[in-house]
């Protein structure tokens, strides 16, 4: 099974266990493009005609969204990587990518459903967009939940793997809904239909959500391989050097 | 490690693969867009003919101009929905979500009755993707208040 793991082999002992700098960084980065993209939306924007500040809402609802389908196609990438090469990394990247895309999802629906209520009239209605955001969501928190009940880390790769280019199916299925069916959803906004201050805006919170995917993305993965060091020490320790290759 | 070959697994694979890229494909042209429809519009509804009349459904369209009659003491409220070629008659209670106005989209959930008007129990508004500040002078619309001030003169 030399094609498998390249932590349980012996190399993995050389493997540096530390979080590169530049991480944290990035963290730092993320957080003040936040702030300061919050502090331009706050101070620049006026009230929209229809929806007064409530339209501020969609300044972080978007680009979520946006990263949310970032995070999912990252999942595909990796998904098929591994299939392809089989080699670890791919799969705990795959991991790490749709553990952030389940979190960025989560924020999608609660943003608009916040959003709604006001606007629409309701917090919820099984309009195409959402139900099949809905759908994301289970897909991929029963992506995560089938990693966490398969031991087997060889089979969690394989299984997992087909789940995460399976699930990237329903993202093109969710971007397309409002323009595939009727729905009470808004299709998507282009440069001709938003007033170019608050174009300004949602630009610079889809440049700080990128940065928190990119930071998050980069700390789960350190984490899973971690994981899989303690795994296979615990693995070694269990069954003898001898054993852990069988 | 396991029982099963690579060749049959792989087998597998390949099937389950085409199985759902065919059930995508379907879902991309076939005719599921046509049957799962959100709302019907005014012209859809009264081309069922017998079969609108009391049946629950969700009716979408736009207020239509100068229909809107609010009466904040009864929390009772009556417009029209247009499509363009054809108008329904809606009647609504309870508070319209603060975005409701003239013009604006809306879709009602509710039945059609034999008297020609539309009992709808929920009222929600549609957003367009336009999002524009308010022009010069014009404060932010809060119609559900001007709403309940109109009603109240």
């Amino acid at each position: 099974m030399n094609e498998m793991d390249d932590l349980t082999s012996s190399r993995f002992s050389d493997m540096p266990l530390r979080q590169s700098r530049w991480v944290g960084i990035l963290g730092w980065a993320a957080f003040l493009a936040m702030v300061g993209a919050q502090a331009v939306g706050f101070a620049l924007s006026r009230p929209e005609r229809d929806m007064g500040h409530l339209q501020k809402i969609l300044y972080v609802h978007v680009p979520v969204a946006w990263a949310m389908m970032i995070a999912y196609f990252m999942v595909f990438v990796a998904s098929i990587l591994y299939l392809m090469r089989r080699k670890e990394r791919y799969d705990l990247f795959a991991a790490a990518s749709a553990e952030v895309g389940v979190v960025l999802t989560a924020l999608t629906l609660v943003l608009g459903s916040i959003w709604a209520r006001p606007t629409w009239g309701v917090w919820w209605t099984w309009d195409p967009r959402l139900t099949t955001s809905a759908i994301l969501l289970v897909i991929f928190a029963g992506y995560l939940a089938l990693r966490s009940y398969t031991e087997d880390a060889d089979r969690r790769a394989r299984w997992s793997a087909a789940v995460g280019i399976l699930g990237f199916l329903n993202v093109i299925i969710v971007y397309q809904s409002v323009r595939w069916w009727r729905s009470i959803h808004q299709v998507q906004s282009s440069p001709s239909t938003v007033d170019p201050s608050y174009a300004l805006s949602l630009r610079l919170n889809a440049i700080a959500v990128l940065l928190v995917l990119a930071y998050l993305v980069a700390r789960r993965y350190h984490a899973a391989r971690l994981e899989r060091v303690a795994e296979s020490r615990m693995e070694v320790a269990a069954l003898g050097e001898g054993g852990a290759h069988v | 490690m396991s029982t099963v070959s690579s060749g049959g697994r792989r087998i597998g694979l390949v099937v389950g693969l085409v199985v759902v890229l065919c059930g995508f494909a379907y879902l991309l042209y076939g005719g599921i867009g046509e049957n799962l429809v959100y709302f019907v519009t005014p012209t859809e509804l009264l081309d069922k003919g017998e079969a609108a009349y009391d049946a629950p459904v969700r009716l979408g369209g736009q207020v239509a101009p100068g229909t809107v009659r609010w009466d904040a003491e009864a929390l009772d409220l009556r417009f029209a929905i247009t499509d363009g070629e054809n108008t329904i008659q809606v009647h609504s209670t309870g508070a319209p979500p603060q975005m409701f106005r003239d013009g604006i989209g809306v879709i009602v959930e509710g039945r059609y009755t034999r008297d020609g008007v539309f009992e709808s129990t929920n009222l929600m508004v549609k957003h367009s993707n336009e999002y524009r500040p308010p022009a010069e002078g014009h404060p932010p619309s809060e119609m559900y208040r001007s709403l309940i001030r109109e009603g109240e003169s």
